[in-house]
């Protein structure tokens, strides 16, 4: 079992909350991510990941509640799935559910093209609110 | 005079039901009151859930263009004050069932012929390969610098569901202005 830290920050105008539990390997990013330059703010959630995969959970669930996210903020959520999907072996399942909230269609569309994309089990899932 | 050339502005501004207009420079601090402002006008507003999350994204998309543009148009062009090379315009409207959005800019005439390739060459593409060229160079591509991802114009041209209205006007040997005219529906 891990010891490492949790990683908690609270959400902004521009940037989404985030719970990474590394106990229950339950990972939420909920919100919005829409900063100019969105490398900066993913950076540590990155570096999360990689310290957490040296020892993950059996399990490991990633939760992905956003309201919005820019272009910029685009890349580096798939450089963060292409970190999880790296992690996703022996030791731990990594399964991501994308939610979006009924009738948004763009981020239906969104979550379809992650999945694409990365090769982890997708659940693309509608909620009347995020 | 100058009382009858503001009764004109606000007259074309109230025929054109401009929600917002904005004519200077763009900051990170601007972009983050504007999108407030824009939030919240349109949580007065009766529209639909999914066509304010549209304009909000296209919104957040066509304002950080401009910011990022107008920070790598430093120091171009001597004929030009910063200010005025570093200044852009936009525009947010509402007309019938619809919402416009609206920028103009000074961009060097190199980079206005890629864009206008690039411009043109998401014009021609359908729902479904704008996608997969979207998907292609979300998966592909890196970041800038700056954080753009070159996805901005294909992200805009899928949320807004319409071909980019653009124009170039030639200013001067070393500048053209661009004018981009997005409609959402």
């Amino acid at each position: 079992m891990t010891n490492m830290e949790n990683l908690h920050l609270e959400g902004s105008a521009k940037t989404p909350s985030i719970h990474f539990d590394a106990a229950t390997g339950k990972l939420e990013l909920k919100g919005r991510s829409i900063p100019e330059n969105s490398v900066e703010f993913y950076k540590p959630l990155n570096d999360w990941i990689d310290a957490y995969g040296k020892d993950p959970i059996a399990e490991t669930s990633v939760d992905v509640k956003l309201e919005y996210f820019n272009t910029s903020s685009s890349k580096c959520i798939l450089d963060l799935f292409k970190k999880l999907e790296a992690i996703s072996g022996s030791k731990t399942k990594v399964v991501v559910n994308w939610f979006f909230e009924e009738d948004d269609e763009d981020m239906e569309e969104a979550g379809q093209d992650y999945q694409a994309i990365i090769s982890l089990p997708f659940n693309i899932i509608e909620v009347e609110e995020i | 005079m100058i009382k009858n050339d503001i009764y004109e502005l606000y007259q074309t501004m109230e025929r054109e039901n401009i929600l917002l207009s904005f004519k200077g420079v763009v900051t990170s601090e601007l972009l983050s009151s504007v999108l407030s402002i824009m939030e919240s006008k349109m949580d007065y507003m009766d529209e639909s859930p999914k066509m304010k999350k549209k304009v909000f994204n296209v919104l957040v998309e066509c304002l950080q263009n401009l910011y990022h543009h107008i920070d790598s148009n430093e120091e171009q062009d001597r004929s030009f004050t910063r200010i005025e090379v570093k200044s852009a315009l936009f525009m947010i409207a509402k007309k019938d069932d619809h919402f416009v959005i609206r920028t103009g800019n000074y961009i060097d005439k190199a980079s206005a012929i890629d864009l206008e390739e690039r411009l043109d060459m998401i014009n021609g593409m359908d729902k479904d390969e704008l996608k997969k060229y979207y998907q292609e160079v979300l998966s592909n591509g890196t970041l800038s610098d700056k954080g753009t991802a070159g996805l901005g114009m294909i992200d805009i041209a899928r949320k807004s569901g319409n071909k980019l209205e653009y124009q170039f006007l030639p200013i001067n040997d070393v500048n053209s202005f661009f004018c981009l005219n997005i409609k959402i529906d």
